[in-house]
């Protein structure tokens, strides 16, 4: 099932226009990657389908439903959670406080989604009562999901969540995303380490100056020799 | 035996002079440096209308005495200005959020930068500076309820006995030409430097009134009650997340308005209590309240702007530095020191119209040495 439909999103900043015509599909359950040169508009897809930034053209359809209207808090509530590449946690509360402003808008009993996050991502328990700002660049992305997964999302998007993080802990993060896309949330990453995201991907773009220039699962694209040759090195 | 005493002395003179007045004092600064900071923490703004919202809550306080003195009702030992305190909280509160939403709304929404929102207060202020005298005047307004009785209907010896020979006043009202009498309501004391002296023998000695432990009482009831709603409460934390990260804030579905909301609310109401409690003490007068504006911005950022334990640290630093850096330490070096040594002159490192100067002072070290403040707060 299609969860999200972005179609022929026209857009930017301001006078810049970064997106001239780019189509995201993401289902459930899904691994989607966006790779890209830099200044390909890979972030700004995100923030487009948040409704972060103003479309021209396009528009963005999410569990059905057409929210291009819509203003980001509404699309949170709708159930979209963006994790951003920085500033991506609150680094003067506790960790324990961080997941709670994820559930911060749920009426519910999250504490089962406590555990879930806590059992993904030991080291959280662990260091519940300690500030965010004092973790490693690793155990902070993984606080930024675990966040972002306290709002109950079925589209989960990331942006270069192994930016400035050891292989090894990358390689940690990429398991823990298969394990979150296995609960059956919808999971769209834009990576840097293309290679290594490419691997995990049930679908990958290519973006070039906002537009798409490769489509296709993501061990075609790895195999692909245009693509390699321009974005893999 | 002799010694001691000179050394009883000496700290009861400081006591009295020194830590019991920078301690009341110290209280105003931080509850109104609690009020700038939460305003700085949530809309990034360092608001100079703060000072002139405290005086309109004190206004109102005042207000609510002279409605008392119209009616004739004594409170004593409730400091009048005290019952009309949580009408002064609602006023103010409901001041803050209109301005907020005929002022500093406007300039959220066109996102302008920190000095414009800054500017904008500094109007406000001037706004306010000008209403407050509108409708209250410039001059300096006691908190003490002032009633006037006629001669005949009143039993004047039971008001001596109950208040005091000073309280009680015959006078002939100017209009009518009839004995009146005028009783001006003491402030309850639990004992004064007089009595202190008496009981102990000692030459010195302080006084303690029922408007000190109250402002200490409150202020300190008051850190207790915002920790917790800080740090316990949903929307406490809620406006914790929004002032640390504002983008994440939105992107976990905080919502701005109402946390910009309650942040004025609780502002407008920390500063007609902070305001009150400095007048009920030292009598209102707008220009006073004006000139507060500074020491607690010191005290706000001396503390580390945007933390509320900053404020209060800084409010109680601010205050003490101030007291200690003009205080005439002549007696207690007498005490102290031997005789052939005596000091003639005064000893006072600063005159204490300088003593703004001394936050100042503060602020300078602070911000060349810890540009942060000492709880780390924003840097600007």
């Amino acid at each position: 099932m299609t969860l999200l439909n972005a179609r022929k999103l026209v857009g930017g900043y301001n006078s810049m226009m970064i997106l001239s015509d780019c189509s995201i599909e993401v289902a459930a359950g899904e691994v989607v990657v966006m790779v890209g040169p830099n200044g390909a508009g890979k972030t700004t897809v995100m923030k487009a389908i948040l409704g972060m930034i103003n479309l021209t053209g396009g528009s963005v359809i999410f569990k059905g439903e057409d929210v291009t209207s819509l203003p980001p808090q509404s699309r949170v509530v709708r159930g979209m959670a963006m994790v951003p590449q920085n500033h991506n946690v609150f680094t003067g509360l506790s960790i324990e406080e961080n997941l709670e402003m994820g559930a911060y808008l749920r009426k519910d009993d999250y504490s089962a989604s406590l555990e879930q996050v806590f059992g993904l991502f030991p080291v959280l328990r662990e260091k519940r009562t300690q500030v965010a700002g004092e973790l490693s660049g690793g155990q902070r992305q993984q606080l930024a999901v675990g966040r972002a997964l306290m709002t109950q999302p079925d589209l989960l998007m990331l942006d270069e969540p192994t930016a400035g993080v050891s292989p090894i802990v990358m390689n940690e993060i990429f398991d823990q995303v298969l394990r979150i896309r296995d609960q059956g949330i919808g999971i769209l990453i834009v990576e840097q380490n293309a290679r290594q995201a490419l691997s995990i991907a049930d679908v990958g773009y290519v973006l070039v100056n906002g537009k798409n220039r490769h489509t296709a699962k993501g061990s075609e694209l790895l195999n692909n020799p245009d693509v390699r040759q321009s974005f893999l090195g | 035996m002799a010694y001691l005493t000179d050394v009883a002395n000496a700290f009861l003179w400081l006591f009295n002079f020194l830590i019991l007045p920078a301690t009341t004092y110290g209280s105003t600064l931080a509850l109104g440096a609690l009020g700038v900071t939460l305003v700085f923490g949530i809309l990034r703004f360092a608001n100079f209308a703060h000072g002139d919202m405290m005086a309109f809550g004190t206004m109102i306080s005042l207000i609510g005495v002279e409605f008392l003195n119209r009616l004739g009702i004594f409170t004593y030992p409730i400091p009048a200005g005290l019952l009309f305190l949580p009408v002064a909280i609602i006023l103010t509160a409901i001041l803050a959020i209109a301005l907020d939403r005929t002022v500093y709304r406007y300039y959220r929404s066109i996102k302008s930068p920190p000095v414009v929102m800054l500017m904008a207060s500094i109007g406000v202020m001037f706004l306010l500076n000008g209403l407050i005298r509108l409708i209250k005047g410039p001059e300096l307004q006691i908190f003490n309820a002032r009633r006037i009785f006629p001669a005949n209907k009143i039993d004047t010896v039971e008001l001596i006995e109950r208040f005091g020979n000073r309280a009680v006043q015959t006078k002939t009202d100017f209009v009518t030409q009839e004995k009146v009498v005028q009783v001006t309501e003491p402030e309850f004391v639990f004992f004064t430097v007089h009595d202190f002296k008496q009981a102990t023998g000692l030459s010195e000695g302080f006084g303690l009134d029922l408007i000190q432990v109250l402002t200490v009482a409150l202020a300190v009831t008051l850190f207790i009650a915002l920790y917790w709603f800080l740090m316990r409460t949903r929307l406490g934390k809620g406006m914790r997340a929004f002032s640390d990260n504002e983008d994440l804030a939105l992107l976990s579905g905080i919502d701005p308005r109402r946390i910009v909301t309650w942040t004025w609310l609780i502002t407008g109401a920390l500063a007609a209590i902070a305001g009150t409690i400095y007048g009920l003490d030292k009598g209102y007068k707008p220009f006073t309240y004006f000139q507060m504006v500074l020491p607690i911005f010191a005290a706000t950022i001396v503390g580390g702007i945007g933390k509320p334990q900053g404020a209060i640290v800084g409010g109680y630093l601010v205050a003490f530095s101030e007291i200690m850096i003009t205080a005439n330490y002549k007696k207690v070096a007498n005490y102290l020191l031997p005789e052939k040594w005596e000091v003639e002159g005064n000893l006072q490192l600063l005159g204490t119209e300088y003593k703004f100067s001394v936050s100042f002072l503060l602020l300078v070290i602070v911000l060349l040495l810890r540009p942060s403040g000492i709880f780390r707060g924003k840097v600007i």
